[in-house]
Order: C-alpha cells, then structure tokens, then sequence
C-alpha cells in the first residue's frame, strides 16, 4: 500500500511542478520550448527503444508511425472534436490508430531478420512519407495547418510520466523479460515457452502507441505539420538518441534524446561545425561506450546513494583521512 | 513503340549505375557485416576528387578520354585511401562490440565528411567537366547517348572484373573465406584486419568507378548527394540479398526498373514512390533474405 | 606552483563572465533577429540571405543609421541558423521572441520554415518579414507575418499567360518536385490558369527531392510532345532535367520559375540547353533603377567578385530597408509599433522593384515579375509583368 502512495504523491508533485511552469514565467518561452521537444522526443524514444534496444531489432519504422500518430490526431483536432479539452481523447486516438498500424509492421519480424526487416520498415517510413505527400484531402507537401495549439509543458510532462510508467511496467512484466530473451537467442526463448509472436506484437503495439502520441504531441506544438519532416532525417536521429542514450535503459532514453537536444542547440552558435562535433562525439561514444551511454543500466535511489558514498568518501581521502 | 524502347534504354543505363552503387556497399557488408552509412559520403568525395583532378587534367589536355583516363586512377586511389583511414579510426576499435556502435559511427563518419565537404568547399553545387563526350546515337526511334552506352559498357567489364577477382585470385579467396567464416578463415592464417581493408578499398574504387560514370549523366553535384546514393545502395543491395554481388546486381536492376515502371504505368507519376516501396516490401515479405540470398540456417 | 595556476584560471574565468554580461548594450542600437537557412539542403539560401542582410545593415549603419524621433540608431542584426528544419525554424523564432532587444525577424527565407514559425510569430506579436517565401499562406497566419516578395499564385498565373500569349503554346507539360509546397503551388497554378486560357496541359510529372533520374517521367512528357516545359525547381536541378529532356529529344521551350535566379545556373549550364528559355524574376540589371545599380556595385565591391547579386540577396536587402521604413514610420523601437510600421507603408521603391502594400492581405505586396530570358550564358530582361 504504502508504495502506492508513494507515487501517487509523487505525481501529484510532478504535476504541481508542471502547472507552475507551465502557468509562471520561471522559464523563459524559448525554455519552455526546448524542454517541450526534449520531452516528447524522449517519449518517442521510449517507444523506439522498446524495439531497437530492448527486442534488439533494426527497425526504421518510427519516422513513418510519429507521421501516422501526428497526422491522425491533428486530423481529429481539425475536423472532428475541435475543443482543446478534447486534446488528450484526440492524442489517445492517434495513438491507437498509429498502434493497429504498429501491429501490422510486427508480421514481418515473425519471419524476416536482421537488415532485410530494417529495410522493410525503412520502405514503410517512406511509403507513409510519399503517401502524405499526395494525398492533397490532408494537404499533401503543404501539410496541415492551422492545427491548435494545444501542447503545453502540462501535457508533455504528464504524457512523459505516464510514458516511464508503462514502460517500466511493461519491462517489469513477463512480456518485458521476453523482449530480452528474443534478443539474446530467439531460438532458446521458443524452447522455455516464451510465445515470441504475441510478445512481438506486444512491443510493436506499445512502441508505436508512445511513438504516435510523441507526433500528435510535436504537431500540436508547432501548429503546423508537413510531410517533409518525417524523411530521412528523422529516421536517423531517431537512431542516434537511440543508440546514444543505452539499449536496455528508460534513463538512457530520456538522456539520449536531452543529450542530442542539447547539443543541437548550444552548438548552434559555432554554426556548420556542429555537425561535425556532434558527429565526432558521437563516434568516440561509440568506440569507448558502445552500448550507449547507460547501457542497461537505469538510475535508481540505491544507485545514486552509492555515487554519493563513493564521492564522499574520495573527498574525505584528499583531506588526508580527516572527516 | 518507340517510347518503350527509350523507356528499356533509361532502365539498362539507370539500373548499371544503381548496381555499382549496390555492389560497393554489399561487399564491404559480406566482408565486415558493417552496414556502411558512410558509403553515399563516399562516394561523394570520390566525385569531388574527380572533379578537381579532372578541371586539373583540362589545363594540360582538351581530350575528354585522356582526361578520364587520367583523373580516374589518381580519384580512386584517394579515395581507397579515404576509406582505409576510415577503417582504422572509427570502424576497427568497434569490432567485436555491437553492430549497431558500427552502424552509428557509420553515420556519424558519414555526417563529419558531408559536412567537411561543405565547410571546406561551400555548399553551391558543381558541375563536372565533361568526361565522356556526349554523342547520340540511334536506335529506332530511341535516342542513346555515347555515354549511356560507355556506362553500361563499364559496369559490366567491372562487374566480371570484380568476379574474375573473387573467384579467381588467392586475396579473392582469402576474401570470401572471411565472408563465410571469418574464425576459420584466421585458423587458415589469413589476417582479417587485411582482408577487411581490402574489402574497404574494394568498396572505394567501385565507388570511385560509380561517381564518374554517375556525373557523366547527372553532372552537377553538392555535398548532399551521397544521402540519396546511400539509400539506394542500402535498398538495392539489400533487395538483391545483401552480401552477394550478383545480388547487388540484380537489385539495382530492379530498383531502376520499379523507378522507371512507375513512371511509365501510373496514371499520375506522384504515386510512383509508393509502388517503389510497396513493391519492396512485398518482395521482401516472399523472400525474407532477399532475391538471391542465401537461406541462414540458423545454429541452436 | 600549482595552485597559482589555478588561481589565474579562475580570476580569468570570473572575468570574462563579468565582461560578457557587462558588455550588455551599446547605447542607441536596434537589434533585430535574421532566422536563415544555412545548413540544410540548400545552403545557398542561407548565405545568400546573410550577404543581402550584411550589405544593407553595413550602408544603413555607414550612412548614420536609422531615425527614431531625434535619436539615430545602429542596426545590429543577430544570426541564428535554422537549419532547413522545421522544428529549429520555430525554435529559433522563440528564441527571438524571448529576447527583449530584437524587435524584428527577418526570414526564414522557405516556405515551410515560415509555416512552421508562424505560429510562433503570431503569438508572441514579433513582427516579421520573409525576403523570399511565396507560399500564399504564411501572411495569411495572422498580422505579423509580412513578406517582401510576389507570391506562387502571382507567380504560376503570370508564367501561365506568357507561356500562352507571348510564346504562344498551346500544348504544356511540366515536371515539378511534389516534396516541396513551393513547386506544387506553381505548378497547379500554372496548370489551371493555362487550361483557363484555353490550352492544353498534356502531362504533369512529378518526382522527390533529390531525384537525379528523370528520364522515365521525361519519355513520358516528351512523348505528348508538348510546345513548353515548366520547371519551377531548384536551379540545380533544373540544369539536369534540361540535359536530360533535350538528350531524349525534347525540342519545346523551357520555362522556369523564381528559382533559377542565382547566375550558378547559368555556370552549370556549359552547353547551353537553356539558352531561349524564360523564367520569372524579381529584378534585372537592364531595368535596374539607379539605387540597383548601385546595390550591385557595392554587392561585387564587397564580396570581391563579378557575380550579380542573386534574388536571394536582392530580397533580403530590401527587407531590411523595409524594416528601417517600418521602424521610422513607427517612431518608436518596439515591437508593436514596428508592426504598425509595417502596415503604414504603402508604397516602398526596393533594388527588387517597388511594392504596393495595403491589398486584400495584410503584408502581401503588389509586385511586378519581370520575365527575364536566358540568352548566350546570360540573363536577358524581356519584359515587366504588372499584377
């Protein structure tokens, strides 16, 4: 019982927090922005990390799903349930339209492997991109505009909290420790009765339903959505917070996409060469911490009690032993 | 009649320089099971080189064939040179570690020479001097050009080339003992560091042989080019069965005929992309480890 | 020895943080925010916007700045790079509305990058111009979005007449780029007002951004053999469609839209495919007012070469003398005043050419196109298009 308090209290904390951001100017606007997209890419990260860190497949399909979840739920808040109180009814709806879609991208992964599968979903990211682009009832390359603006730093950070809890949740489950038996060996989780298949489609749906809602989370935010951004590009960094952040790790997630957003941003001033430091830390991570930067590690009170201890302890060293 | 004629001649030249492309990116993924990101930037570079050693070229000589003669060797030795550094730095201390840490070093050696590129020379796109003079030629009533049919010409000769040297040479053996079993193979006494190089240079000068043949047809050129290029070589190579050369072949044969197909068929030419993809799938979902690919039995 | 050291580093350390925020504000300065697109797919975009933007703020400060009551200020412009992304357009815009000091932005120069701004610009009441876009919607957003150019409607209409009345087609076919809103906006609008005309429109072929191939949609056009071709894409692709339409037999016209107006077409284009080939622009040397001549020469003394400016520069310089005209007319350095500024002018003489305001949209300007022809590896002023 008393767990339970626990984290009920520490939402209701959380969501005092988020109002008074949301509502004061603590923060300046430009703040608020950026920790807007940290968040919601972090959800969407979240959600892809289910799949390629965790599950251990190479899937591309993530551009293509946050294009469905972004369009689906901007559809809604255009045209059919236009109240901004609406606004997390119409999230949820492009999260389940984005997750039927999920499952189906989850049939191939019960027969093709490996790089074939990762073009599989890169074909559907770009199949959904050309679509969007033609379809001119949705606004083909123009793209949708003026879509409320109903994202605000309350509906991301609720989203966010909501977000860690079903991951955490569903990793804690049996499905989750599934995920990390296919990875190993997908042959030896068949033979101690893990059902691969449901478990497949499991994560596919719930990776897709966060992925979606990141969208219909980011198009809200912008007032504005257009084909181009979901290409390439998005696919990539994708991968990068991704792989940035740590495979097997909630806290890696979140880090990889704030890590990657942060950069992008602070080196903006050194122009061009961004890209270039971005892209040489990315590659030293990579050589000194492949696994990504968490691993599969997550932090937890017992692991922060530790760095104190350690760190206190090292300090009272330099003191020549004094305490 | 005519117009599938010339529809057949876009096909044969457009699918000869996507197999290049492919074939390129395919053997350094047989050779190092590294999906190379870095194989479009590449491949961009080689196409400046070729560039600067061309426009150098044309100040000693006005003949397009000395010109390309010249300027190609020296490009892909450049280039070979480019790549084996590449793997050195940012490829070798990652083996044995996860794929993917290759896959995203890959990306990130992609991004740093993209944006080398546009820093050092600026982001307005060039055009390449001519290297291979356009003549048409009549066929019917389909036009071809000189260098459509020097393209076509080319990657063949490169293609047996390249299979004369896998199958007839002992670095070629060497390279697809590796490609099959890599321990073995060094039980064999055949040092995988050097296999992997070659494989890399191998890359290199396919791509090298790819940019010339590519800007003789598509002639202006930025730092952004090798994007495209590096799907399209993913796509193609993957398709065909990835590893494989003849693969490589045969799905870049197929991407251009997707490209040129959709153009012919739909009604509106928009919808052209999706069947590209669509039909990618597709091919996919029947033969899960593409056309040619080699069932994996895999171990318990 | 060590500690010494260190001591320096801090001391340093504390005061170059002191010496950054004591810095602050020079007195009697105007800054205003530049959002550009210099990295990205077409960085040429953003160094041209940086050279237009540059040179005016270099004469307008070097003539004594702008006048505000009795005071004259320094313009100080601020350059943020927006990457050719959306969500770091709308970025960058907040960060400008943030800043107290700024109280303009001039660009993004795309269309889509306006878009994803707008709402920013809007909301947070910064008034802004974009030298460049002609995506119809973006002054649509709400007041604050003015523009300095002609837009796709204006545009794909007028190629649309000419390619009629003065080449005398009656047969057209276009091949556009369907990722970009700017080249489907010209080309459906070119397609419905030519077939208004009474001509025909034989084939309309689209590909994506990045496509080197066209042969296929090519065969395609040619095919129908049409009298005209409409290429309203990116001039380094243009130079490619051409080279590959003419190579498969096409012998019509060519005609193009507002980007083909950097003179690296025209170095691309060694064998003169595009030679009779008309496009649509926003100025020219032959009828350049006096104040353009001059533009241009102090443009080429500048930058240290033989180039005329393209219409990239040639924009954004006059979005900066129409931000100085806004902030006088405003008499007061804020944002709001700059806004009603904006919207007070009604007539403004640029190097591009002059602009009426004051028509059905607020912050669209009445502009004349000039058609300008490609003859001999240069580019040729035909005629004036009025709207």
């Amino acid at each position: 019982m008393k767990k339970v308090v626990k984290k009920v209290l520490f939402l209701c904390l959380w969501l005092a927090l988020l109002m008074l951001l949301q509502q004061t100017s603590i923060l300046s606007n430009t703040l608020k922005l950026i920790l807007q997209y940290i968040a919601i890419y972090s959800i969407m990260v979240l959600g892809i990390n289910i799949i390629n860190g965790y599950l251990g497949i190479f899937s591309l399909a993530h551009a293509g799903i946050m294009a469905i979840g972004g369009y689906a739920s901007s559809l809604i808040s255009m045209y059919l349930l236009k109240a901004p109180i609406f606004f997390p009814i119409n999230l949820l709806l492009g999260g389940f339209v984005g997750m039927g879609v999920g499952l189906i991208i989850a049939l191939p992964s019960f027969t093709v492997k490996g790089d074939y599968l990762a073009i599989i979903t890169l074909g559907f990211s770009l199949l959904v991109q050309s679509l969007l682009q033609n379809i001119d009832a949705i606004g083909a390359s123009r793209g949708l505009r003026p879509i409320p603006k109903n994202t605000n730093i309350f509906w991301v950070g609720l989203t966010l909290f909501l977000a860690i809890f079903l991951v955490k949740r569903f990793i804690g489950s049996k499905y989750g420790r599934s995920l990390l038996a296919i990875r190993s060996d997908s042959v030896a989780a068949e033979l101690v009765s893990v059902d691969v298949k449901r478990t497949k489609l499991i994560a596919f749906g719930l990776s897709s339903f966060l992925i979606s809602i990141a969208g219909g989370l980011i198009c809200h935010l912008l007032s504005y959505t257009n084909p181009g951004a979901y290409g390439y590009s998005l696919i990539i960094e994708g991968l990068i917070m991704v792989y940035l952040g740590g495979i097997g790790s909630i806290t890696g997630s979140i880090l990889g996409a704030t890590i990657w957003q942060i950069l992008v941003e602070t080196l903006r001033f050194i122009g061009m060469w961004r890209w270039i430091l971005g892209a040489v830390i990315l590659i030293s991570l990579m050589i000194f911490k492949p696994t990504g930067l968490f691993g599969n590690k997550e932090i937890s009170v017992k692991w922060l009690r530790t760095i104190y201890t350690n760190v206190a302890q090292k300090l009272t060293h330099k003191k020549g032993g004094r305490v | 009649m005519s117009m599938y004629l010339q529809q057949l001649i876009n096909l044969i030249q457009l699918g000869s320089i996507y197999a290049l492309l492919a074939i390129g990116f395919s053997i350094v993924y047989g050779i190092a099971r590294l999906v190379n990101f870095a194989h479009g930037p590449i491949f961009m570079v080689s196409t400046y080189l070729i560039f600067y050693f061309a426009t150098f070229m044309y100040t000693v000589t006005s003949n397009s064939w000395v010109v390309y003669a010249c300027s190609l060797p020296f490009a892909i030795i450049f280039t070979s040179l480019l790549a084996v550094v590449i793997e050195k730095i940012a490829y070798r201390p990652l083996r044995g570690g996860p794929i993917v840490a290759l896959v995203v070093s890959s990306v990130g050696v992609g991004m740093i020479l993209e944006y080398g590129v546009l820093l050092l020379i600026g982001p307005v796109p060039k055009r390449m001097p001519v290297l291979i003079k356009d003549i048409p030629f009549m066929i019917g009533d389909a036009k071809i050009s000189l260098a459509s049919i020097v393209i076509i010409i080319v990657a063949i000769i490169s293609m047996i080339l390249l299979s004369l040297f896998i199958n007839h040479t002992r670095t070629g053996v060497a390279l697809r003992a590796v490609s099959q079993d890599p321990i073995a193979a060094s039980f064999m006494g055949i040092s995988r560091s050097l296999i992997i190089s070659v494989a890399f240079i191998l890359g290199a000068v396919m791509a090298t042989i790819g940019a010339s043949l590519y800007t003789t047809i598509y002639f202006t050129f930025a730092p952004y080019m090798g994007d495209r290029v590096n799907w399209y070589s993913f796509i193609a190579a993957v398709i065909g069965g990835i590893g494989n050369i003849k693969g490589a072949v045969l799905g870049g044969f197929l991407l251009a005929a997707l490209n040129v197909v959709g153009a012919m068929v739909l009604p509106v030419s928009t919808y052209k992309d999706v069947l590209v993809f669509a039909v990618l799938i597709i091919v996919l979902l029947l033969k899960p480890t593409g056309l040619l690919g080699k069932k994996i039995i895999e171990k318990v | 020895m060590k500690k010494r050291f260190f001591g320096m580093v801090i001391l340093v350390g504390i005061m170059s943080i002191a010496a950054l925020y004591a810095g602050g504000q020079a007195e009697n300065t105007i800054e205003f925010g530049v959002n550009y697109e210099l990295t990205g797919g077409f960085p040429i975009i953003g160094t041209s916007a940086k050279e237009g933007v540059a040179l005016a703020v270099e004469e307008i400060n070097a003539a004594g700045g702008v006048k505000v009551g009795d005071t004259m200020y320094t313009l100080v412009p601020k350059y943020l790079d927006n990457g050719f992304n959306e969500s770091e357009a709308a970025v960058v815009t907040q960060k400008f509305a943030d800043d107290d000091d700024i109280v303009a932005i001039i660009g993004p120069n795309d269309s889509a990058m306006c878009l994803a701004s707008a709402q920013i610009v809007n909301a947070q009441k910064i008034p802004t111009i974009t030298p460049w876009a002609t995506n119809i919607d973006i002054t649509k957003t709400g007041d604050y979005f003015f523009r300095a150019c002609f837009t796709d409607d204006f545009q794909g209409a007028i190629l649309a007449k000419y390619a009629y009345d003065k080449e005398g087609s009656r047969t057209a076919a276009s091949l556009y780029d369907k990722s970009n809103p700017y080249n489907v906006g010209i080309a459906t609008i070119f397609a419905k007002t030519f077939e208004e005309l009474g001509g025909k429109i034989a084939e309309m072929q689209t590909y994506s951004a990045g496509d080197t191939d066209f042969n296929a949609q090519l065969t395609r056009i040619i095919n129908k053999k049409p009298d005209i071709l409409i290429l309203p894409n990116f001039y380094e692709e243009v130079v490619n469609q051409a080279s590959q339409a003419r190579k498969l037999g096409y012998a019509g016209k060519f005609i193009g839209s507002d980007t083909w107006g950097d003179s690296s077409i025209l170095d691309a284009d060694t064998e003169g495919l595009l030679n009779n080939a008309v496009w649509v622009g926003h100025y020219h040397v032959d009828i350049a007012s006096p104040s353009a001549l001059k533009f241009i020469d102090s443009y080429k003394k500048k930058f240290g070469t033989s180039k005329v400016p393209n219409d990239i520069v040639a924009l954004n310089y006059d979005t900066v003398y129409l931000l100085k005209q806004a902030i006088e007319n405003g008499n007061k350095v804020d944002r709001a005043s700059v806004q009603k500024g904006l919207s007070m002018i009604k007539k403004f003489e640029g190097v591009t050419g002059s602009m009426q305001f004051g028509g059905a949209i607020l912050g669209d300007p009445l502009k004349s196109a000039v058609m300008i022809q490609i003859k001999d590896g240069a580019f040729k002023f035909l005629t004036i298009e009025k709207p």
